[in-house]
């Protein structure tokens, strides 16, 4: 097992170099000079250019700067934002919090529902049922998001008053970040309002974030079920006498779930994607609502660090994906 | 059924027609895809002569006027109008064209350079192949709407730069379908005859291996179809993509956002075309799979 995760890990090396040339690439692909327009409108007198060129390492050749980035990379150093001048790697990790918050309940949403509903469909094949469950789950897996957020905003917050519209947490509140987790915080302090208020203001972000991945989980658990049903063992297991029940929720449902938890896995570039669009729905302060801002204030450092660490993110889970696959399927322990 | 695999007509390329027609038709969701395609097709089209008003007119007089169906709508605009007075149906209609036809160029780049690279993995394999997948797999570390964000920004906002940057971000299912068929069908003795018979590496490629790949591909192109509608979307409404007061669907949302509260029309009707088309197309998509994958046929 240590040896396949060795070999898994080794393989990533190729594919994180070549992100780390994207982002670096990026930077320098960009229309305009990155100085001029760390002067903004004010411009720069030449010597302050020339000072700055050499600060920045401009001067130098690609390679020596690409290697330069690379160590600073190793050592968690990703440059300065131009716009607040903090350190990228703290403004990033002093978000990531919200948006992983954001994507564990989204994903926790995803599966209590879209795993049942997909069982369901499964067991009531070609029924009204089955038939209702896919159809739903087809338009969940259609939804543009970024509307879907605007429509229950509309219903839920405007016109019935039951959830807040953005942020995280009611203002009446300060809760002292620890794990910057606000659930998880709030219960540190010890105060239960916050707490509610916390989960009152993750409720909609999280229906919006998880809708997309629910439909996929549906779908995905309906035809692995559809499968493992027409496999011996589970004949056989029926042959036994067992009720219904058991050999649904036994014999199915425990060996469909390993091509689910895969595709579950892989649900995270797709949450980091959808995290985008919600948190700029919802105001939400995370990774995503960053990036965005990043770009459009052209804040060239901040983008090119929070893409690098955005893959390494996914990378990582996928990682873990593929080791969980190894773990719980018992026909491809290496 | 059992006579679709027969030998009696093969090649005969009516007799696979008529018979990929009978598995496509026989699911009903996926003819009523293709029938709101056509419409929403030729809608398009015809928009000109289809819209009830010019999409860019301002009508200072009619400011936010409801749909018809409430009191204070008029016939004059059917859906209502935004902000400024613009007709939202006529707009809708004539963002039909632009949805649309971006997202078809999207699917024409990406399937059409990622069948080239993948017929190029999947036959010569060696360093090229490694050197393909790799430069795909980085391609696939970052989210998909992030990578596409970054491009445009790089290329500056716009149609042209949103069409490229979606393109890219679907390239790599293209390769990695189009590599997978063909290392599959490599080494089949219709391949093996052909190189005997001196097929050079092109005629190979594209002649003998690519036409036996491409039913993978074509229900890779309809799912392309329907995400690239949404990422255009999604580019438009963040403000990265087709730039106003070009009637794109994304943009039109993101301009009706702050009126939420007053004007709940010109919010819910952008939205539900791009709902109601990406539905559709996804319809159709899975009717297209059922016909075309044996493997999943009846599932």
């Amino acid at each position: 097992m240590f040896k396949f995760f060795l070999i898994k890990l080794a393989q990533l090396v190729p594919t994180f170099i070549g992100v780390t040339i994207v982002a670096f690439a990026f930077i320098r692909l960009l229309p305009g000079d990155p100085i001029l327009l760390m002067a903004g409108e004010r411009g720069i007198s030449a010597e302050r250019y020339a000072q700055l060129e050499s600060q920045m390492g401009f001067d130098r050749s690609l390679v020596v700067q690409y290697l330069d980035f690379l160590k600073g990379l190793l050592h968690g150093d990703l440059g300065n934002s131009l716009v607040t001048h903090a350190p990228v790697m703290d403004e990033f990790m002093s978000r990531f919090p919200a948006t992983l918050e954001l994507s564990l309940f989204a994903l926790a949403f995803a599966v209590i529902i879209g795993l049942p509903a997909g069982v369901l469909a499964a067991v009531k094949r070609g029924k009204t049922l089955d038939h209702t469950i896919m159809g739903v789950s087809l338009t969940g897996y259609s939804m543009p998001i970024f509307w879907w957020g605007l429509l229950l905003i509309m219903l839920f917050s405007s016109t019935l008053g039951w959830t807040p519209v953005s942020g995280r947490i009611s203002y009446m509140y300060f809760i002292e970040p620890v794990t910057g987790f606000m659930t998880i915080d709030s219960l540190i302090a010890g105060d239960w309002g916050a707490f509610l208020s916390a989960l009152h203001y993750l409720i909609l972000p999280s229906i919006v974030l998880g809708t997309i991945p629910l439909a996929v989980i549906a779908r995905q658990t309906r035809s692995s079920m559809l499968e493992v049903l027409g496999e011996d063992y589970v004949r056989t297991a029926r042959a036994k006498g067992l009720s219904n029940f058991r050999v649904i929720m036994v014999h199915t449902l425990r060996n469909a779930l390993i091509s689910v938890v895969t595709v579950i896995g892989l649900q995270v570039g797709l949450l980091l994607a959808g995290a985008i669009l919600t948190e700029t729905i919802f105001s939400w302060p995370g990774i995503g609502k960053w990036m965005i801002d990043a770009i459009s204030r052209r804040d060239y450092p901040s983008v090119q660090g929070g893409l690098v660490l955005i893959a390494f993110i996914v990378m990582i889970v996928n990682l873990l994906v593929d080791l969980a696959y190894g773990v719980i399927n018992p026909r491809i322990r290496h | 059924m059992s006579t679709i695999s027969t030998p009696a007509a093969p090649g005969s390329f009516r007799y696979q027609l008529a018979s990929f027609w009978s598995d496509f038709s026989a699911s009903r969701g996926a003819l009523v895809g293709l029938i709101f395609i056509v419409f929403i097709l030729l809608v398009a089209l015809f928009a000109p002569w289809v819209a009830p008003h010019d999409p860019a007119m301002q009508d200072r007089s009619a400011l936010l006027v409801p749909p018809v169906w409430h009191a204070g709508g008029s016939w004059n605009y059917i859906l209502g109008t935004d902000a400024v007075g613009r007709d939202i149906l006529s707009r809708l209609i004539f963002g039909a064209r632009y949805s649309l036809s971006i997202s078809a160029m999207v699917v024409v780049i990406s399937m059409g350079v990622g069948i080239f690279l993948g017929l190029l993995a999947g036959y010569f394999r060696g360093w090229i192949e490694t050197v393909i997948t790799r430069v795909m797999d980085v391609v696939l570390a970052f989210p998909s709407l992030l990578l596409a964000l970054g491009l445009v920004a790089i290329l500056s906002p716009g149609l042209t730069s949103a069409m490229i940057a979606i393109a890219l971000v679907q390239l790599p299912y293209f390769v990695r379908l189009t590599r997978a068929a063909v290392i599959g069908e490599k080494n089949r003795e219709y391949v093996i005859a052909s190189r005997l018979s001196g097929a050079g590496h092109l005629r190979l490629m594209f002649n003998t291996l690519l036409p036996n790949c491409m039913a993978p591909l074509i229900v890779q192109a309809t799912l392309s179809f329907s995400t690239a509608i949404l990422d255009i979307a999604a580019l438009g409404f963040l403000g990265m993509g087709v730039q106003p007061p070009t009637p794109e669907w994304g943009a039109m949302l993101a301009n009706a956002r702050e009126f939420m509260g007053s004007a709940y029309w010109a919010v819910t009707f952008p939205g539900l075309i791009i709902l109601l088309t990406v539905l559709m197309i996804n319809l159709m998509g899975d009717g297209l799979r059922d016909a075309l994958d044996p493997k999943m046929k009846r599932s």
